[in-house]
């Protein structure tokens, strides 16, 4: 799967890994915020190529959770929601994070089937493979993997 | 998986003993290649179920099993409410009341073949399909309730069914104990304009040709007659069980310890069945089953709005609808004692025995319909339940052919435009909004389901009916 280069940087923002029934999606980043922008930029390229999405909306996107891998499960389930009601895809995310609470802004445009030719819906982010840690070179990682 | 981790008291049965903290068995009904085939995560999520409080008999899986969320798919675990036991929402998945269902056409092959551009193209324009499809039915928050609690039977009393549907659901068509008042206002938001919807991912439509019949009476009595055409459908309950399932499997979570429950695996998010929680989810799940059930029912009703125009002599009647996504409270009698037990199918269709009460009376001789959907290009089937398939499975058998390889390995192998040609040089036409969506799912992503339904009758799980292959294929 394509991952957008990081200008300035050999390592990739976001990347895809292998479930055998579904697919997992990573996020990498200086802080947790940016972790989990690409995490959520990997996940639009689960459905369409995220440079197809334009950013012509702004939807705000608010959760909090107890610990950092339960606050991953409620962004990209809120973002799973946002997409599902809005028929919304989106390739920006600006992000918050302080005391357990998130706040965002998503930016995107409604589902348009002739250019974005969607594979697939995402039904949920699950538990498996679910982690938000911080690499021994300060930089964070935010994965888990999708249902689709 | 390595056989040899294993006892096999039957050749197409491999047994785990228990062992750290598995308060039962776990038992995989598979053949020797199906068994090396098996992800290990298999073995390791059959082991954890084993250990999960209350839990009855053995942790099983299915011939088609592979890796899942906590419980593998094709998993099938039953638990006993008054010891200790638990209802899982990982254990039922996040399309809860997944299922698939087959609609007689009594049309012979040629006759379809004669209009079949104009049958796949008239599907694809009415059935609404993929990411960002809506439905022609909007539901406020009234109707909404009245559908959760009504199921098929709400979707047939405002006139999207006839007279006969009912009975061949699962159910009668209606989950009872469903309590909307137990579902978010998120999830009911997310299925206001999804009624009537298909999906996408592994969903589809498809007109099929009865190509094979194993079991001439069995088919006679269902109505399957070799060389005619069915309509068959796969698909779940949309975005109202998917939030359904992400509600309670975090609230489950956070309240694992409270119950006194330590989890192997975050997914296999459970609470006691007898637990406020428990309860809450069992009303909420069953409300998001009569969602399913409401949602296959409109689906049909679309498809004869379809045949009636291009096929006007056509009666399309429903044969049957089976879910492969539950946990039910079904009574089973377990080392010669009847015992009531909320038994949890995840990816894992129910077959009832010849006779079972729970089966119009019409069929009821021949064992319950049991509905296998295979892939684009591969072949589905009708089987039966069979005498043995409760003592072997609480009355349960396989759902499908279940991957064999991830999406993103398929997007590498095949290109979408190319597998639309091959097969329709082959007969078959496919429609979808994704020619990505298609690659996604190649046929050859997935298990060989010759191999799989064999071994589930060789297992004693349900026996082969009749084979199917594809015509028409309508993909999200």
């Amino acid at each position: 799967m394509k991952a957008a280069s990081n200008p300035g940087s050999i390592r990739p923002h976001w990347e895809h890994f292998e479930h055998v029934a579904d697919i997992g999606v990573r996020g990498y980043g200086e802080t947790a915020e940016e972790a989990f922008a690409n995490v959520a930029m990997a996940m639009t390229a689960v459905i369409t190529e995220p440079e197809a999405v334009k950013r012509a909306d702004a939807v705000q996107v608010k959760c909090e959770a107890a610990c950092m891998d339960e606050l991953l499960y409620a962004w990209l389930n809120s973002l799973v929601f946002e997409m599902a009601t809005r028929h919304m895809l989106f390739s920006d995310f600006e992000i918050e994070i302080a005391d357990g609470r998130l706040q965002a802004v998503a930016r995107g445009e409604k589902v348009d089937r002739a250019r974005h030719q969607p594979a697939t819906e995402i039904k949920g982010a699950t538990y498996t493979e679910l982690n938000v840690r911080r690499g021994c070179n300060g930089g964070w990682v935010a994965q888990c993997v999708l249902d689709v | 998986m390595d056989p040899s981790q294993f006892e096999r008291p039957a050749p197409n049965e491999w047994r785990i003993q228990p062992q750290a903290g598995m308060h039962v068995p776990g038992v995989i009904f598979a053949d020797e290649l199906l068994i090396r085939a098996m992800d290990d995560k298999v073995h390791e999520q059959v082991c954890n179920v084993a250990r999960l409080p209350g839990i009855v008999k053995a942790s099983f899986a299915m011939p088609d099993a592979h890796w899942g969320y906590g419980f593998a798919i094709g998993g099938v675990a039953a638990f006993d409410a008054d010891e200790g036991g638990v209802v899982s929402a990982g254990g039922v998945g996040f399309d809860i009341s997944c299922g698939v269902r087959a609609v007689l056409t009594g049309l012979p092959r040629a006759q379809v073949d004669a209009r079949k551009t104009e049958l796949a193209n008239s599907l694809f324009a009415t059935i609404p399909v993929g990411m960002g499809s809506t439905g022609g039915i909007r539901l406020d928050p009234a109707p909404m309730d009245d559908m959760l609690a009504g199921g098929a039977r709400w979707a047939v009393d405002r006139g999207y069914g006839i007279g006969g549907d009912l009975e061949r659901i699962e159910e009668g068509g209606r989950m009872a104990g469903a309590r909307p008042d137990y579902v978010s206002d998120k999830a009911k938001k997310r299925q206001r304009d999804e009624m009537g919807t298909l999906g996408s991912g592994n969903h589809y439509l498809e007109v099929q040709e009865i190509a094979e019949i194993y079991d001439g009476d069995a088919a006679a009595s269902f109505g399957l007659n070799q060389g005619e055409c069915i309509v068959a459908t796969h698909c779940g309950s949309r975005g109202l069980g998917h939030q359904v399932g992400t509600d309670f499997l975090q609230e489950m979570v956070a309240k694992a310890s409270a119950h006194g429950l330590t989890l192997p695996d975050r997914e296999l998010a459970c609470a006691p069945i007898q637990s406020e929680l428990g309860q809450r989810y069992l009303g909420a799940m069953r409300a998001a089953i009569n969602c399913a059930l409401a949602n296959r029912q409109i689906i049909t009703h679309l498809s004869r709005q379809v045949f009636a125009e291009i096929y006007p002599d056509a009666s399309l009647k429903l044969l049957f609808d089976v879910s492969h996504n539950t946990c039910k409270a079904e009574s089973h009698v377990v080392d010669h004692e009847r015992r009531e037990l909320f038994v949890h199918r995840k990816g894992a269709t129910r077959a009832l025995a010849p006779g079972h009460l729970d089966l119009p009376a019409d069929i009821r001789a021949s064992g319950q319909p049991v509905l296998i959907g295979g892939s684009m290009g591969t072949a589905s089937y009708v089987l039966a339940g069979l005498p043995t398939s409760e003592a072997r499975s609480f009355s349960s058998a396989c759902h499908g052919a279940g991957r064999s390889m991830s999406r993103h390995a398929a997007l590498k192998h095949w290109r979408g435009r190319q597998l639309v040609d091959e097969l329709a040089s082959r007969g078959i036409l496919v429609r979808s909004p994704s020619l990505r969506g298609i690659a996604e799912e190649a046929p050859g992503a997935y298990k060989d389901v010759d191999a799989v339904v064999m071994c589930a009758e060789r297992s004693g799980l349900a026996k082969r009916v009749a084979r199917l292959t594809p015509v028409v294929c309508i993909k999200g």
